[in-house]
């Protein structure tokens, strides 16, 4: 387990984490989600040693680490750009924290060329980090940092740098990764869609706090607050309050509580169909619904529509 | 087109002209009149005993500003540590200030009614002043050399090794010195050439005593004045020799450095 108690982090004057604390569960797969400038980072460098905290404490397995170097905390942490020795071979890489430690050859040997099968990069051992494609100069990270056996995986932006297609696969693969090797795993990140897909739990982080802690789907129907449901999640606004698209109800009758309003555009995205709608006193809308929905309801561009939410609160704590 | 082979032209005019042509110049004097006297002054002791002398300063000054050099680098670049600043201003002190100054100043310091003067071992005059004038002005080469670089290569690299267990030497040895080593090497070529090279600031302290406290450099000053012309030469080409060895050195580091 990894706690963060009551931690702040100042640069100079900005802030950038204030009186955060935060739990990890053993064997969790943890995404710290939150925007640019959100102390994300900052915290996953304060939790593996590379930053002290100007205040808190830092907690792995029980023990209290706060004032431990980063060598002596057992965690193995994956940079933004993979940070690789580039004058080592791929190989080399993989065994560095093993030679130093004086290992003998023959399990150095044996754990490496096992490493290397698990980040699907057998064969490469004898390549120079030059030579690498992005996504296995990060698996080589990966298979570098797991080697000697940390308690805890850190991994910053671990997928930011990749194209989006290698970035996909990549997620999956973590995720499988992780149901193998079930090491206490967390990861930053500032994309919500991936958060979502691959962590058992969210932190979300906005300037330097955080603002709710709970699985992907709890931070989804059950939003703390606006910043939350805004930042997890698509949004709209209807009577001055944020909604989810998929929760505007549109009718063609008025009914207990409706809005009048206009159709303006209808954009169909296979399954689903957008569609934005301008009311008569209250602004701009805009709805998502199944195909279905949108051919009974026989919405179009200037269709007269009534619409009203489908549920009445959705943040969680008003 | 004629442009193109109309700059080159200016080009070679311009070194031959400037620097093919003396030196040219002292190699075909040196040899004019065949290998004898060449032979007879390189085998006479004065001569002998500049260009270990020179050798001498050379090898003490080099790996001293190295050692200083890398760690200097490091405290600018990766510890923000209180006057560091200072230190960096005034490593390029010795590019800017003449020689003659530097060896004015060390005579001002030891001399008679300096602050230093009075020591139990004689500096002026003697070897200990002339390897601190040696060090004092080969001593930034090093230092500009081995910043940009560290600079470059950032803190990752550094910051994954200690994640991974290994101490700050460690880190150091096997992650941050391999990657600043073609750096570091340039500016021991560098070094060593103004080492070896050096004439203002060690012809104000060493007085230039022939057998004692002559260096190569000097010793080319002495004998042209004393119109001891194949001696001059003779040293000039040992000294241009040094310096072609040390380029020769560099230009076979070059390409390795590009090809990283």
């Amino acid at each position: 387990m990894i706690e963060a108690r009551n931690v702040t982090k100042r640069f100079g004057e900005f802030v950038a984490l204030e009186d955060v604390s935060v739990q990890v569960a053993s064997g969790s797969l943890t995404a710290l989600l939150g925007p640019s400038g959100s102390g994300k980072s900052t915290l996953l460098r304060v939790i593996a040693g590379l930053e002290r905290p100007d205040a808190g404490a830092v907690f792995i397995s029980g023990k209290e680490a706060t004032a431990l170097a980063p060598q002596k905390r057992g965690v193995g942490f994956v940079f933004q750009h993979y940070a690789p020795f580039k004058h080592m071979t791929v190989w080399a890489n993989v065994a560095f924290g093993l030679t130093i430690r004086r290992r003998p050859r023959q399990e150095i040997r044996a754990r490496v060329d096992q490493l290397l099968e698990l980040v699907q990069l057998q064969g490469l051992g004898k390549r120079y980090p030059a030579q690498l494609s992005g996504g296995q100069r990060q698996r080589m990270a990966l298979a570098r940092a797991l080697a000697v056996e940390p308690e805890v995986l850190l991994l910053d932006e671990p997928f930011g740098a990749l194209d989006a297609r290698v970035r996909k696969e990549l997620r999956a693969w973590l995720r499988r990764l992780h149901d193998e090797v079930h090491v206490t795993t967390v990861f930053v990140t500032h994309d919500q869609e991936e958060a979502m897909d691959v962590a058992d739990q969210i932190v979300l982080m906005n300037s330097g706090r955080v603002e709710q802690v709970g699985a992907p789907r709890e931070l989804y129907e059950a939003p703390a607050n606006e910043f939350v449901m805004t930042f997890v999640g698509p949004v709209s606004s209807l009577g001055g309050e944020y909604i989810r698209p998929h929760d505007v109800e549109l009718l063609l009758e008025p009914g207990e509580g409706t809005a009048v309003g206009t159709v303006r555009r209808v954009v169909h995205l296979g399954f689903e169909v957008r569609v934005e709608l301008q009311l008569d006193d209250d602004g701009e809308l805009w709805a998502q619904v199944t195909r279905e929905d949108c051919e009974r309801l026989g919405l179009a561009a200037g269709v007269r529509t009534h619409v009203r939410p489908r549920r009445e609160r959705v943040l969680a704590g008003v | 087109m004629i442009a193109r082979s109309g700059l080159r032209l200016v080009a070679f005019a311009y070194v031959g002209l400037l620097l093919l042509a003396p030196v040219g110049l002292v190699f075909y004097r040196t040899f004019e009149h065949g290998l004898e006297p060449v032979r007879q002054v390189v085998s006479s002791p004065d001569f002998l005993h500049a260009l270990k002398l020179t050798l001498e300063l050379a090898l003490i000054a080099v790996p001293l500003n190295t050692v200083f050099g890398v760690l200097c680098a490091l405290a600018v670049v990766r510890h923000r540590l209180p006057g560091v600043g200072i230190v960096n201003a005034l490593v390029d002190l010795p590019l800017a200030l003449s020689p003659i100054v530097v060896g004015f100043s060390l005579v001002l310091l030891y001399g008679p009614g300096g602050w230093l003067h009075g020591l139990p071992i004689q500096v002026l005059f003697a070897f200990p002043s002339m390897l601190l004038a040696t060090i004092f002005v080969s001593l930034p080469f090093v230092v500009r050399e081995v910043v940009p670089v560290l600079r470059e290569i950032g803190t990752d690299q550094e910051e994954a090794a200690a994640t991974l267990g290994a101490s700050a030497f460690t880190t150091f040895r096997r992650v941050t010195l391999p990657a600043i080593r073609w750096a570091v090497a340039y500016g021991v070529v560098l070094t060593t050439a103004r080492a070896i090279g050096e004439y203002g600031a060690l012809a104000v302290v060493s007085g230039s005593i022939a057998g004692r406290t002559q260096t190569l450099t000097t010793y080319v000053d002495q004998s042209y004045q004393e119109f001891q012309t194949v001696n001059a030469y003779t040293a000039s080409v040992m000294l241009a020799t040094l310096a072609m060895l040390t380029l020769l050195v560099m230009s076979v580091l070059r390409p390795k450095e590009e090809t990283r």
